[in-house]
């Protein structure tokens, strides 16, 4: 049977090309895989090669032709034997349209409609439960072992965490406790025990990766990125990869600008990621025993500062706090300041100055980055019509920012101010102690900040 | 599989047939010859759909490596592990996908691996251990060690066969996997399919020492060069491997000596080689025609036989072009799916 010989797509972008030689004429035969043609694309002069045995029976565009559409038939193969004069079929199969659903038959979905996501339900603490006073550090340790010893499939690796005892002393005891084979201390080479950690995770074992801070998961950040974050996508959901990144993120002290970055809008940024920052204890040890069970890569962002802080941690058997919700810390009525991390400590401490002047702020503990609680945020808002954001990050492209846009289309109504958001400073961080100083989020900035929103003297 | 599978066949037959050697039985080779030339004439339906404009994005054919695949996928069993680059498609097809998913995934449609959502370069099977199908270059080495670590972890005896290019070898992190692979004795065979060229450098001008199996020689990973135009070659090499890193001795490399016969990806019109070199190889090392060579010359089947594979794998192929075509696009609900599980 006669087929045509379409012009070919040549490269990802090709819509039309020049024809640029015939290398074979009418009557040649020719094998799968000789070069029949070389055609011009916008980048470059390709071959072309025959895809089927047979013989060339009509070239239908002579050669120098300029603007040939992609598809369009080129010249007719015959098979051996047949006619010259033979004709292809009426529309070659192969070159029929892709089958789509008509549009009408399925509205098209603008890019915005995402699914309207579902918060999750708030912890349950029953009435009664007593609870212990715990550091950060503490609550994470036991998040960490309570699950291990729940399931063998869960291990902690990276630099430092066996022999050493974490470089932080959060794996104080895991060593001890669930041998080498279940805590396992890394080279210094966080590309390669990250992609390692990845692939066990895609076997179903369910890593937790111990960064010994954020700043050195940036060598790893394509197998964070392209490899655990888009692969369930990727595979049309057969694959997952349960797997938890965890390590002290953020400005330490005096530690400079490669050892001093928050990264929290960075990961926040990323579809198929889960990305948590507690501040309470309580927080760290229920949100950390949730990353471990959740099927998904969870980012989850501690803070060197917070690791000695002491809270009250609720004595129960199995503790846990959904990802996805946030938290009210305090109530109040006329203004809303939202933060997390490290950032709760100035929105606190400024709350409480506040109410000494007689401003009531309410203040929300986002404690889940992505997926966002939008809700907890937005009834705030339209509650107190004025709020403040705080976060120890930079400012473009901010969480904040981020939040802005969302109360702006969601409550604009609602806002009696522009929306403020109080970060770190769009430098590197000094070393100086001074120029630190400067750099960090301050609570005097977020109190100032607050009296801007309310239009309270000494505002902005 | 094909190991497996032909043993099945030999016991139903009525009369053994002569073996070609001592570790082939005719009828694997028979096999082999029918699975390289699925792959074959797959990437050579691929690429004539991407001229239709039916597949787009990158592709990237696997034409010339086929031994590679289908002599190492003989000495798997199962429960093994596989992972490879974007240059997939034999991958898929030698350790047992349906030719009709992996085609109409590469045409973006529901029906394929990843229902459209991965295309060319990102398919993944867990019925057979296929884990990707990975775009960066070098990213799927710690993955693979990944995989061996979680059977070292279990317990088990499985290995993770990780495939790389000889362009990879030279990205950083494939030398934190080997540091730590042979570190923790991991059970992977990491096969480097140096096909000369990385894109379009050839190997002598980016990387500094010509022997790429040496490369572990720093790490203690043994590693040899092997024939990876000869399908023969590869079992045999691959079976070592395999020993070795069942036994418990950790990783092994393999740097298969081989030649893509097309362009990088269809985008590439192959200007750093002359067409005398890719004639060259076609005619004097082409795998397949080496498999042809040994049945016929060895009185191990006649052209007929051979001729009627080639027939049923036309079919094969023909069947999968059409079902890829067929098939619907994703539905427009699907853009949000499988992003979070």
């Amino acid at each position: 049977m006669a087929t045509n010989i379409l012009m070919p797509a040549l490269s990802p972008t090709m819509e039309e090309g020049t024809l640029a030689k015939w290398l074979v004429k009418e009557g040649d035969s020719v094998s799968s895989g000789d070069i029949i043609a070389e055609i011009e694309t916008d980048k470059a002069t390709m071959e072309f090669e025959a895809v089927d045995d047979g013989v060339i029976g009509r070239i239908l565009v002579p050669e120098g032709t300029e603007g040939v559409k992609v598809n369009t038939p080129i010249a007719v193969l015959l098979e051996e034997g047949e006619e010259a004069g033979s004709t292809p079929d009426a529309a070659p199969e192969a070159a029929e349209a892709p089958a789509t659903v008509p549009a009408d038959a399925t509205p098209t979905v603008p890019a915005s409609a995402a699914p309207e996501a579902t918060v999750p339900p708030m912890e349950e603490i029953p009435a009664g439960t007593s609870s212990k006073t715990q550091t950060v550090r503490e609550a994470l340790r036991d998040a960490m072992a309570e699950e291990m010893r729940a399931s063998d499939d869960v291990f902690l690796m990276g630099e430092e965490v066996a022999q050493y005892q974490g470089a932080y002393k959060v794996s104080q005891g895991l060593l001890d406790e669930f041998g080498e084979r279940r805590v396992i201390d890394t080279p210094i080479t966080e590309h390669g025990f990250t992609g390692i950690a990845v692939g066990a995770a895609f076997a179903g074992l369910r890593p937790i990766v111990e960064f010994m801070t954020f700043n050195f998961a940036m060598q790893a950040m394509d197998q964070i990125i392209n490899s655990a974050a888009k692969t369930r996508y990727m595979s049309g959901g057969q694959m997952n990869c349960p797997i938890v990144f965890r390590g002290p993120n953020g400005a330490a002290a005096r530690v400079a600008a490669q050892h001093s970055q928050d990264y929290a809008a960075w990961y926040a940024h990323v579809p198929g990621l889960k990305v948590v920052q507690p501040y309470s204890a309580a927080d760290a040890k229920g949100l950390l025993k949730s990353a471990i069970r959740d099927p998904n890569p969870v980012i989850f962002l501690e803070n060197e500062i917070l690791y000695g802080r002491s809270f009250e941690v609720p004595e129960l058997d199995d503790f846990t706090v959904p990802i996805g919700r946030a938290r009210i810390w305090r109530e109040g009525s006329d203004v809303t300041i939202v933060s997390f991390g490290i950032g709760m400590t100035h929105a606190l401490e400024a709350a409480e100055e506040l109410a000494g002047e007689g401003i009531s702020a309410e203040v929300i503990d986002l404690r889940s980055l992505r997926p966002i609680d939008y809700d907890t945020v937005l009834a705030s808002v339209r509650k107190t019509n004025r709020c403040v954001t705080v976060e120890e990050g930079w400012p473009v492209a901010s969480i904040g920012n981020h939040l802005s846009a969302t109360i702006m289309q969601q409550a604009f109504d609602w806002l009696d101010a522009p929306v403020i958001n109080v970060t770190g400073k769009d430098v590197p961080m000094p070393y100086a102690a001074n120029l630190e100083k400067l750099a960090l989020v301050t609570t005097a900035e977020v109190i100032e900040a607050v009296k801007s929103v309310t239009y309270r003297a000494g505002g902005l | 599989m094909a190991a497996r599978k032909t043993s099945g066949n030999k016991a139903a037959r009525k009369q053994p047939a002569p073996d070609v050697s001592p570790n082939i039985s005719r009828d694997e080779l028979i096999e082999f010859y029918r699975q390289m030339l699925l792959i074959r004439r797959f990437e050579e339906k691929a690429g004539q759909l991407y001229g239709m404009g039916v597949i787009g994005g990158f592709c990237h054919l696997y034409i010339g490596q086929e031994a590679v695949v289908v002599g190492l996928e003989a000495t798997a069993k199962d429960g093994d592990q596989r992972v490879t680059s974007y240059r997939d498609h034999g991958h898929m097809l030698a350790c047992g996908m349906d030719p009709k998913g992996v085609m109409a995934e590469l045409a973006g449609r529901e029906t394929g691996y990843s229902r459209g959502k991965g295309g060319s370069m990102h398919m993944f099977s867990k019925e057979k251990n296929f884990y990707g199908g990975h775009g960066i270059v070098a990213a799927q080495v710690p993955i693979g060690a990944g995989l061996a670590f979680a059977d070292k972890y279990r317990g088990n005896d499985n290995v993770s066969f990780t495939y790389f290019g000889d362009g990879a070898a030279n990205q950083g992190q494939v030398y934190e996997t080997f540091n730590m692979a042979s570190l923790w004795k991991l059970p992977v065979i990491f096969v480097i399919e140096n096909n000369k060229y990385a894109m379009g450098t050839a190997m002598q001008r980016s990387t500094s020492t010509p022997d790429i199996y040496h490369r572990g020689n720093a790490f203690g990973i043994p590693g040899e060069a092997v024939d990876g135009m000869d399908v023969l070659a590869v079992k045999e090499a691959g079976e070592k491997a395999v020993a070795h890193c069942r036994a418990g001795n950790g990783p092994y490399i393999l740097e298969m000596q081989t030649y893509r016969y097309r362009g990088h990806s269809m985008s590439d019109p192959a200007k750093y080689r002359s067409r005398e070199e890719v004639q060259k190889v076609r005619e004097e090392k082409d795998p397949i025609d080496h498999v042809r060579d040994l049945l016929i010359g060895g009185k191990h089947a006649s052209e007929d036989e051979l001729k009627a594979i080639d027939k049923e794998i036309k079919a094969t192929v023909n069947e999968a072009a059409k079902f890829a075509q067929s098939s619907p696009e994703p539905q427009e609900a699907e853009l949000w799916t499988d992003v979070i599980a």
